[in-house]
């Protein structure tokens, strides 16, 4: 019994010296009220329309945490609250998780749809399904090629064969030689399709390598082994913005000179950019990929107006450099870039 | 067994009255001894909770969408719950499903052969893979943990390698317009539709390999062996059990659910994705002990694991249906886990006591 009372007692001694040590180091510098100054420029929150409460639910391919649908997410979520929406989300890595999901959906009998087709052929039968409920469905971010054949009104996304030629453009105009192209999702056929893209238009060399995207360190490692096995690699092309942090990491531990390039961005991948440590990068504008399914859905639902005439309404690739990496670091950290 | 005993030792007749295993048990008694128990009074816990908050819950589609769930996971759960009663576990088990998805389509695509060929050669392969799991941990007397994490890894480097080397892609080529597939997938993907209720063909697989397995435990002789092995190998091994022939069919079991699985996945959708698979090992073990097996192995039950894969199945899509953000899923996975375990054991407590 006493003993318990002392371990208590040693709890409530540590919980008061991490309170009292917060109070007493305050920073003046970033911190929740930087960010809470940030919040207050972004779009506050409100209906626009005063068209019925529809629902609309969006399923996607994304595992869990991941940054990039995070931002799609916030764009969906705006444009939810500028259409008076109920804007659901779920999402699975597994393809036959993913279409469960999708029928849950069709079981709320939702007013919407938005799915993203990484795995098309898991998808087909129950988008089938949608349609026969009369719920009209939008495709986002990837599969643009079988988006028509199922029946979607359009598709909303970057074609990544595409975005990868546009890099591939760019490390030429770069002066580039010999690339490496670094997936960071063994499987992924989106990942495929942008370093085959990068292969076809780049002049030079390209090899890709396989790395394992769930464990930083393990990403760091296996670039930095390439780098220094191979000096003539002048530039590095990750496929997503944590990576690009790990190949500078990798950069500097080899002592390569080779130029780091990403798809996508964030926060870090801004500042980097601006201080100069990254080459460019691609960026396929997440955020408008959410706000525009959601918005189109809701012009369908109202007007029953579709974009796009049939084709894919593309939202990249949009190359960025160091001079317009500046402006954008403002809305990486609030979450919209 | 007869309850005559031979006259020759009248000393060794058991006496009724003092015999605990010839004990009249009453129905209620016997109810409350089910390794099931608590995993069910833990699902209908949990059906009433996503009836009250989720108003989508309880249509008939969604709860055909539910069973859906259930099945996919439950159809796995069942050889895993058998495997942990022998004292085993197996963490190939997830990309198995996968490997098995792969060779079918991939036999097929290249030899273009029929689709059943290649439906054979992965029940083949499969099952060879099984029982390299099993011969492993009998040879080589290393916990099979550290076996099948080893098969593990090779599969999902075989998976992904060879299907790269074979397709050029990461994903196998359509299997859809070839002989024998229309066929194959009223087999292993069709579906019933009754009015707006779809109930899928996992979900007779599920029943039945269920009954199969609760007939295997509890009256045969194999099903005998399998809680004498769990509960100790050298001591069944010390009464005559086939200990080695015992875990290396437990294997081959989890191993044919796998092929079922993967059938079920190639022909649902006719192209398989060379990455999936990779952490479903753990969910079917999840599902296998809410459904009250011991890790430890020698107690447990089949129709538990079904209970455990339904409960999992709620959870999964009521989230769904309650409009609750997903972030949160996982961690109400794990708390119902440790939940469901801990009445388990509570309610195994009280029926020991009650004995």
């Amino acid at each position: 019994m006493a003993r318990a009372r002392t371990g208590v007692r040693a709890i409530g001694a540590l919980l008061a010296a991490v309170l009292g040590a917060s109070l007493a180091g305050c920073s003046s510098t970033g911190g929740k009220r930087a960010e809470d100054a940030r919040k207050a420029q972004t779009a506050a929150g409100k209906a626009a329309v005063n068209t019925p409460r529809w629902t609309f639910a969006m399923v996607t391919h994304s595992g869990d945490g991941d940054t990039f649908w995070d931002i799609v997410q916030n764009g969906a979520e705006q444009a939810a609250v500028k259409d008076n929406i109920n804007f659901l989300y779920s999402h699975s890595d597994e393809g036959q998780q993913q279409a469960q999901l999708v029928q849950a959906a069709i079981d709320k009998k939702v007013n919407g749809l938005i799915v993203s087709l990484a795995k098309p052929d898991a998808m087909k039968d129950v988008i089938a399904r949608a349609e026969k409920a009369g719920i009209p469905v939008i495709t986002v971010n990837s599969g643009s090629e079988q988006s028509k054949a199922y029946g979607a009104l359009t598709h909303i996304g970057q074609d990544e064969t595409i975005a990868g030629e546009a890099v591939g453009d760019e490390l030429d105009k770069r002066g580039k030689k010999k690339a490496l192209c670094v997936l960071h999702e063994q499987g992924n056929v989106g990942h495929e399709q942008r370093c085959a893209g990068v292969k076809k238009a780049f002049g030079g060399q390209l090899q890709n390598l396989y790395v394992d995207g769930t464990n930083m360190p393990d990403v760091q490692a296996s670039i930095e082994a390439k780098l220094q096995s191979d000096r003539s690699i002048d530039s590095v092309v990750t496929l997503g913005a944590p990576f690009a942090d790990a190949a500078v990491q990798a950069k500097r531990t080899a002592e390569s000179k080779a130029e780091i390039d990403t798809f996508d961005l964030n926060a870090k991948v801004a500042t980097a950019l601006t201080a100069g440590t990254l080459g460019f990068a691609v960026d396929q504008q997440p955020y408008l990929q959410g706000y525009q399914a959601v918005d189109l859905l809701w012009l369908y639902k109202y007007n029953a107006d579709v974009l796009g005439g049939g084709r894919p309404v593309l939202t990249g690739p949009q190359i960025i450099s160091q001079k317009d990496a500046a402006e954008l670091r403002i809305y990486t950290e609030r979450g919209t870039r | 067994m007869s309850t005559t005993a031979p006259p020759a030792t009248p000393d060794r007749t058991p006496d009724r009255a003092t015999d605990e295993r010839l004990l009249r048990t009453s129905p209620l008694r016997r109810l409350m001894g089910r390794p099931e128990l608590g995993s069910v009074v833990g699902a209908v816990a949990v059906f009433i909770f996503f009836s009250i908050i989720a108003d989508s819950f309880l249509q008939a589609s969604s709860l055909s969408t539910v069973m859906y769930a259930a099945s996919t996971l439950g159809i796995m759960a069942v050889p895993v719950a058998l495997l942990m009663i022998g004292g085993e576990f197996d963490l190939s088990a997830g990309v198995l499903v996968t490997s098995s998805a792969l060779i079918s389509s991939m036999v097929s695509y290249q030899m273009t052969a029929n689709v059943w060929a290649g439906i054979f050669v992965s029940l083949l392969v499969t099952l060879a893979v099984g029982v390299f799991n099993g011969f492993m941990l009998t040879r080589t007397k290393l916990p099979s943990f550290i076996i099948t994490l080893g098969t593990f890894l090779m599969l999902t480097g075989l998976n992904l390698g060879f299907t790269k080397l074979i397709s050029g892609t990461v994903s196998t080529k359509s299997i859809g317009d070839m002989e024998g597939f229309a066929s194959a997938k009223k087999v292993f993907a069709s579906e019933l539709t009754l009015g707006d209720v779809t109930l899928k063909v996992t979900i007779l697989w599920w029943f039945v390999l269920v009954a199969l397995a609760t007939w295997i435990l509890l009256r045969t002789r194999f099903g005998n062996w399998i809680f004498a092995v769990g509960g100790g190998a050298d001591a069944a091994r010390a009464v005559g059990v086939p200990v080695n022939k015992t875990k290396i069919g437990l294997y081959m079991g989890v191993a044919f659910a796998a092929w079922v699985s993967g059938q079920h996945l190639l022909f649902s959708f006719d192209v398989v994705q060379s990455g999936e698979g990779v952490g479903n090992e753990l969910t079917y073990i999840i599902a296998a002990v809410i459904g009250g097996c011991l890790i430890t192995g020698g107690y447990g039950s089949a129709i538990g694991s079904a209970v455990g894969a339904f409960i999992f199945g709620m959870t999964s899509k009521g989230i769904v249906y309650a409009e609750w953000n997903p972030d949160w899923f996982k961690f109400f996975l794990g708390a119902m886990l440790l939940l469901a375990t801990l009445l388990n054991a509570w309610v195994r407590k009280r029926a020991e006591a009650s004995k």
